[in-house]
């Protein structure tokens, strides 16, 4: 059991909504985009979309800087 | 109006007044020389001349710009390149008298229907690095210099007294005029001749007036910036925006020149002359709409400017603090956005040229100021910018007031910031390991946090005092390295990693230890570690989007090449990335932001006449860069040696930094270096620290080795007479010696990769002698 952050491995935790994922990774940057399994979810479902087992998550952060 | 706009009228920046006789002063001008020239429209976006002046003889005449010279280095930074391979040496130093100081526009430098088209390039050989340094500024000197017509200017020799450089594009008159009794620091000079030369005493005869200068702290220290001026009629005052990095203001005062102005006649939305102006307004109009409508969603530049990135970059442990030992700090909450935002006056618009939406260039007026010549009196504050802030965190200075008054005299005094901020801070953590000391610094207690120090430091600099340190502290941290290596103060591992320069130049203040392609985002630059030419730290480490050393490399190709592109056009980078078409996250190659590639294709074809393509748009850099690339080469550097970086940029130097992220390091040793966890658990961090080391330091060398042949460059870095012939550039002289160079590598056996492979398959190429 097991789920891809941008790339990287983590474990999967049973009912975890996008908001709290994004929390335990610690992005706190506001703009970002989040596809799991390459299908963006819209920030107003973050607190209710729950992370499935195995599955592929992009978090993109929309910051350019410098 | 919008909420919290103060009406023009009403507005008053309650700064101090100066009450100068400046009759008495213009009186002791002596006029050296003159040229009078003709006045010419400019044609699709080009002056088609550059002005050249010569201050030891006295020389004053005009360049032609040639079709072919359009051609190859299509404008700004390309035609400095230019103007200064035909005329320094490659024995040229800094304050060498054939040394030039150029001013470049560029084609779409002094539109107004699009934001951020007001920047000058400008580029000399540096006192920080002895190599080619471009640095881009706004303010409103670039397009009026084309509006007085010239595409550039070009400066050699020196003068023999302080002298001003006027350029009156109303009269069609060029003059350089002794300045005897001028001030020289920034603040004051630039209010000075803007009054003295305005045609009336009115704010639009003011507005027309745009003067460089650089300060007291320029004039004696390597770490000079130069000041452009635009005349704000809200504040009825010449404000501040800096060419920051490389010493380019240390050239100027060298040149003994104390100001160059330049005057326009008139100048309106058509004065670029662009060949389609509908399509130029199409495009500017959906830009100026985007920011309007999504700027305040993305990185709220209009409201408090580049200031936005600290707490991002602190919550990402991205914000360099004590010297980038830590990418985060407790205390750094002070000094986020929020409360510059409180001192900052809430007038808009706020662009350094003019149609700028973005706005994002802040002021504090009527700031107390607290110590120094300036002690008590009221000023103008311009700025700070995230870079500025970052400098505070890196000295552990956590108060936004000591930052205001920090800006505040490194704009005047005419020192960068950045160098001034990132050398400053090496030199606290030298002191906190005893390499330095109370005496040492001559009596200054330079530890981290001593706010009162640094000012102490930069005021001695301004003053021109002499002592060992400040005469050698004021010329970098390479110089300081070299200084406390000779003397034995230190153990030269420690003194060589921790002080963040890489070819002389300070760093700017991103962490990297993190991204290993913002490490070569700052290492295999032209200039030096300056983040202009790419920033890859959340696409590489957060977004994980390049992971391959391929990847790297191509991100490491194209996006230096990318954002030269504005520096040849005379173009401010911020609205290209900093902020986005709304979806933009969901489309192919987010970080290129292709909408807005789209609009600069569509918007230089609208200038110029021309019919190009977004692959025409590299090229355009593509020639530029590697031009300045073997111009390094011509000049003794640009080699792999020189694209070294220390390694408190790859990672940690010292127990205390390793153990402050201790579960990462660990980590790192288990799934990058494959060492178990059971032998991490009895290792010494002295151990772990080494492994690390070695490993991070080879991964820099594979990067090199993918980046220079992504490059088209031989392994040691060198751009090849065939790549610059594919590119179109067939300057004899310069193919001559660039094959000289690969043949003198060749045999001192330096054309070899880098990366110590185990593999051959994983090299770039196998083949032997590939290029
Ligand atoms: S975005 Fe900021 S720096 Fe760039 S041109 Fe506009 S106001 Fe000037």
């Amino acid at each position: 059991m097991g789920i891809e952050v941008n790339g990287r491995k983590i474990d999967w935790i049973e009912n975890e909504s996008v908001s709290k994922l994004l929390k335990r990774m610690k992005y706190t940057f506001p703009l970002v985009v989040v596809k799991i399994n390459k299908d963006i979810v819209l920030r107003s479902e973050f607190n209710n979309k729950i992370i499935p087992d195995n599955s592929k998550i992009d978090v993109v952060h929309m910051i350019s800087g410098g | 109006m919008v909420d919290g706009q103060i009406q023009i009228q009403n507005y008053n920046t309650g700064n101090s007044k100066n009450n100068w006789d400046l009759n008495k002063i213009k009186l002791k001008h002596k006029t050296i020389c003159e040229y009078e020239y003709a006045k010419k429209d400019i044609q699709k976006g080009y002056a088609n001349r550059t002005l050249y002046v010569n201050l030891s003889n006295g020389i004053i005449k005009e360049k032609k710009v040639t079709e072919e010279m359009k051609k190859l280095f299509t404008g700004g930074r390309g035609f400095g390149l230019k103007l200064l391979w035909d005329s320094i040496k490659p024995n040229t130093r800094w304050d060498s008298d054939e040394n030039e100081l150029i001013i470049t526009t560029g084609p779409l430098c002094g539109v107004t229907q699009y934001p951020g088209s007001g920047k000058s390039l400008c580029l000399t050989i540096s006192p920080s690095t002895d190599i080619i340094c471009d640095s881009n500024v706004g303010g409103f000197f670039g397009p009026y210099l084309k509006f007085a017509g010239f595409d550039a200017i070009e400066i050699q020799g020196k003068a023999k007294e302080d002298v001003i450089i006027i350029i009156d594009g109303e009269k069609g008159k060029i003059s350089i005029e002794t300045a005897p009794l001028e001030e020289t620091n920034s603040h004051m000079i630039s209010e000075q001749l803007t009054q003295m030369y305005a045609s009336e005493n009115n704010d639009e005869s003011k507005q027309k007036i745009s003067i460089v200068s650089a300060g007291k702290g320029a004039e004696n220290s390597y770490w000079g910036c130069l000041n452009f001026s635009f005349y704000d009629i809200r504040r009825k005052y010449p404000r501040l925006k800096q060419a920051g990095r490389g010493g380019l203001g240390s050239v100027l005062r060298n040149k003994k020149i104390k100001a160059i102005l330049t005057k326009v006649e008139k100048f309106d939305g058509v004065s670029n002359n662009p060949a389609d102006a509908e399509t130029l307004a199409k495009v500017g109009t959906k830009l100026h709409r985007e920011i309007r409508d999504l700027d305040r969603y993305q990185c709220n530049m209009r409201a408090v400017g580049t200031v936005h990135l600290v707490e991002i970059m602190d919550d990402y442990d991205l914000l360099p603090t004590e010297n980038y030992r830590f990418g985060s700090f407790p205390k750094a909450s002070k000094l986020y956005s929020p409360n510059f935002y409180k001192l900052f006056t809430k007038i808009i618009p706020d662009g350094c040229w003019h149609g700028c939406t973005m706005a994002c260039a802040k002021t504090v007026d009527c700031f107390t100021v607290m110590t120094g010549p300036y002690k008590g009196e009221k000023v103008t504050v311009d700025g700070p910018e995230y870079e500025t802030v970052g400098c505070g965190s890196n000295m552990s200075i956590w108060d936004p007031l000591w930052i205001l008054e920090f800006n505040f005299y490194c704009d005047t005094y005419g020192l960068d910031t950045i160098s001034t901020g990132t050398a400053i801070a090496f030199y606290m953590e030298m002191y906190e390991y005893g390499i330095l000391n109370k005496k040492r610094c001559d009596g200054l207690e330079l530890c981290f946090g001593n706010a009162e120090a640094v000012l102490e430091f930069m005021h001695r600099i301004a003053r021109g005092e002499k002592s060992d340190f400040i005469a050698i502290a004021s010329k970098g941290i390479r110089r300081v390295k070299d200084w406390l290596i000779k003397n034995k103060w230190g153990d030269t591992h420690i003194i060589e990693e921790c002080g963040m320069e890489s070819k002389g130049l300070e760093y700017s203040e991103y962490v990297t230890k993190e991204s290993l392609a913002m490490q070569g985002g700052y290492g295999l630059t032209l200039k030096g570690p300056q983040h202009d030419e790419a920033w890859l730290i959340f696409m590489d480490m957060v977004n994980n989007a390049i992971p391959t050393f391929k990847d790297k490399a191509e991100a490491l190709h194209y996006f230096p090449m990318w954002r030269t592109w504005f520096g040849l056009n005379g173009l401010c980078k911020l609205p290209w990335n900093d902020v986005e078409p709304r979806n933009n996250a969901e489309i192919d190659d987010p970080s290129k932001v292709p909408e807005h590639v789209q609009n600069y294709v569509d918007y230089q074809n609208a200038v110029t006449g021309w019919d190009v393509n977004k692959e025409e748009l590299i090229l355009q850099s593509e020639r530029c860069y590697n031009w300045q690339r073997a111009m390094n080469v011509w000049l003794g550097r640009g080699r792999r040696k020189d694209d070294w970086i220390p390694y408190r940029s790859m990672g940690p130097v010292t127990v205390m930094e390793y153990i402050s992220r201790k579960d990462r390091y660990d980590k790192n040793l288990i799934e990058k270096i494959g060492i178990s966890d059971e032998k991490i658990e009895k290792m010494e961090t002295e151990e772990k620290i080494k492994i690390i080391y070695d490993f991070r330091k080879d991964q820099y060398q594979k990067l090199s080795d993918a980046v220079y042949y992504r490059r088209g460059w031989t392994p040691n870095g060198v751009p090849t007479p065939e790549k610059m012939k594919k590119l179109g550039l067939k300057d004899t002289k310069m193919l001559k010696m660039l094959q000289d160079k690969i043949v003198k590598d060749e045999k001192a056996g330096l054309n070899n990769w880098g990366g110590n492979y185990k593999n051959k398959n994983e090299k770039p190429n196998n083949g032997i002698k590939y290029w």
